[in-house]
């Protein structure tokens, strides 16, 4: 479903130069459940960004859902990240100004979908993340477990191909981190998305299919 | 899509009341300046009255004359437009009337400020000032140099009061008592060449208007039959005006033209100098900086305000929004911030104008919301959304969305 060979990503500045990623090569099955481990600043994050197109390698090739991405515009790009990708990020990232049932339909603003369809959509998406009776809230009148959540629905309802959860639950105490957990592993075991999750807890990672470990931007495991 | 954009616009407004004030105040107090300028230039150069005809007009008031070392420019004499228009085939008629001077007169011991002027019988033809009551002086009474009057409204009501029908009763003006032939609907102030308190036949003027100098105080309008006639009229005038000889061996070129309403009333009366052109630049100019000012302070909180919202950036961009499509969504938001700006300022504007009118500042001069001045506004508001909005959502669109992610 992914493939990355060779990756290299550098960041320069006028003075340092800073090897992220250090040539990293990954396969990521279709339906597998994968998660990265490393320390802070080993480049777990710059990896998933890279796998999410929202960051370009120095060097090496990319290929997702047996597409080549490397030439697409910026048009192109968008759109398929629209349809086979989703994210989760540790922070949330909803939109406070909008309420819930409209960050969640965000994503099928982009493609052709008339206002029915994307409310009915997004109900669904909710209802699979237990949240249908809060579809009128804003993001600032819920839990951290709930925003996440919400950010869930909003990436599975578009019906991605590929999830990738940027440490879904740093940001949440255990019981809920384990709430988040069990939709992802239900997700993937029920709908065979892919996923992809860089995390820094170990017991979340051992619930996943396979494990990858980054050490000063190389593969360690 | 555009209801969403228009709720996320509207949440954020709500969200920054500041700055919405603020942007909502300079826009709508830009507006509203512009809104009353070109007011008051509509009603200017756009109020045809008394001159109705004007696509059938030309009007003469300048004359200029330059030697070495002298020149002189002015309004012309009685004698040379009577005697030089006289010559000429395609006018119909030749409207003459002198500059409004002003003098004093008493009613019951009140001191009230009048402006007259005179004209010839042939005025009250070409222009079609409308009369409440009586009628123009004709031709024999001009030839007779009868002292009777036609007044403004605004005459009858200072100085009869009120009272319905003023015909026949006598005004006095510097002196002289004039026996009232008609009152004419006012004319503002602004309109030059037409307005006046009392208008008298010239043949009671004490200036000498059989002086036979160019300069003096008139001016004069040429009615051709059609407006196909007015180009043929105009070159008559300018071939006419070529053999007209100098004055005096002082000066080597006189020039005299027979323009259309616009031309004629910016005119400089210099033959080098453009008044269409300087009234032009100069309005330009103004709305130009006028409006460069709150614009670029839209467009910075405008930056502010976008770059705060980074993280929406970068989640639109992560879930498929492509640049061109965050650009669109941003300047959407921009022209619903300028649109409510533009409603508040057609507001103020209303309210701006009824107190101008209510406060007398120009005689007789009325202005008004008209379609012409709302659908500039209307366009003035797209432009400031469209010029404040681009640029910062230009910037924003560039936004690398792993670093948008990261400003949260």
């Amino acid at each position: 479903m992914i493939r990355l060979q060779n990756i290299e990503k550098v960041y320069r500045t006028d003075t340092i130069e800073t090897l992220a990623l250090n040539s990293v090569s990954l396969d990521v099955a279709k339906g597998e459940f994968l998660s990265i481990m490393g320390p802070s600043g080993c480049g777990k994050s710059t990896l998933l960004n890279i796998m999410g197109l929202l960051d370009v390698p120095s060097k090496g090739s990319i290929k997702i859902a047996d597409r080549v991405t490397e030439n697409l515009n910026d048009k192109q790009l968008a759109q398929f990240r629209n349809k086979t990708l989703g994210f989760i990020f540790q922070s949330y990232h909803l939109i406070n100004d909008l309420q819930v049932l409209d960050n969640v339909e965000l994503p099928l603003l982009y493609r052709d979908t008339t206002a029915k369809e994307r409310k009915m959509l997004a109900t669904e998406a909710l209802e699979k993340v237990g949240l249908a009776n809060r579809v009128k809230h804003f993001p600032t009148q819920l839990s951290g477990g709930q925003r996440q959540r919400v950010a869930i629905a909003r990436a599975i309802v578009g019906k991605p191909d590929i999830i990738l959860a940027d440490e879904p639950t740093g940001n949440l105490d255990s019981a809920m981190g384990n709430e988040i957990m069990d939709i992802l592993i239900n997700l993937n075991r029920n709908e065979g998305t892919t996923i992809v999750m860089v995390t820094h807890d170990e017991n979340m990672a051992h619930k996943t299919h396979r494990l990858v470990r980054l050490f000063d931007g190389s593969q360690v495991q | 899509m555009l209801k969403n954009y228009f709720k996320i616009a509207i949440a954020v407004l709500r969200r920054r009341k500041f700055f919405t004030f603020i942007s909502l105040f300079g826009i709508s107090f830009t507006l509203t300046i512009l809104m009353v300028l070109t007011a008051f230039i509509d009603k200017v150069v756009g109020d045809n009255y008394p001159d109705k005809k004007r696509d059938r007009l030309l009007y003469i008031n300048r004359i200029q004359q330059k030697g070495k070392d002298n020149m002189t420019s002015g309004t012309l004499s009685y004698y040379f437009l009577s005697h030089y228009t006289g010559m000429m085939k395609t006018p119909v008629k030749v409207a003459i009337s002198s500059g409004f001077s002003g003098t004093n007169t008493y009613v019951n011991n009140k001191k009230i400020a009048v402006s007259y002027k005179y004209t010839n019988a042939e005025f009250w033809d070409v222009m079609d000032y409308d009369f409440t009551e009586g009628r123009p002086f004709n031709k024999q009474q001009v030839d007779n140099a009868d002292h009777v009057a036609i007044i403004s409204e605004d005459m009858k009501r200072q100085y009869f009061g009120d009272v319905d029908l003023v015909v026949g009763k006598y005004i006095e003006a510097d002196n002289v008592s004039y026996r009232v032939l008609g009152v004419v609907k006012n004319v503002p102030v602004t309109s030059y060449m037409f307005f006046s308190d009392i208008y008298l036949p010239y043949t009671v003027s004490k200036a000498d208007y059989k002086s036979k100098s160019y300069g003096g105080s008139y001016m004069g309008v040429l009615l051709a039959a059609s407006k196909d006639d007015v180009p043929k009229m105009q070159t008559e005038y300018e071939n006419l005006m070529k053999r007209v000889p100098v004055e005096s061996k002082d000066y080597q070129h006189l020039y005299s033209h027979a323009k259309s309403f616009f031309t004629s009333y910016v005119d400089t009366g210099n033959e080098d100098t453009s008044g269409v052109f300087i009234v032009i630049t100069a309005i330009s100019i103004f709305v130009f900086i006028f409006m460069l000012l709150p614009t670029l302070n839209l467009v910075n909180i405008n930056i502010t305000r976008i770059m705060e919202r980074s993280s929406e950036i970068g989640v639109r961009k992560a879930f498929g929004a492509s640049s061109k499509t965050l650009v669109y969504q941003f300047i959407v938001e921009n022209l619903i911030l300028t649109l409510l700006g533009g409603i508040i300022g057609t507001l103020l504007s209303v309210i701006a104008l009824c107190a101008i009118n209510s406060a007398d500042l120009i005689a007789n001069l009325e202005l008004t919301i008209n379609f012409t001045v709302l659908f500039i506004a209307l366009l003035v508001c797209l432009v400031f959304g469209f010029l404040s909005g681009v640029y910062p959502a230009w910037r924003m669109s560039k936004l690398n969305v792993v670093t948008a992610l990261k400003a949260q």
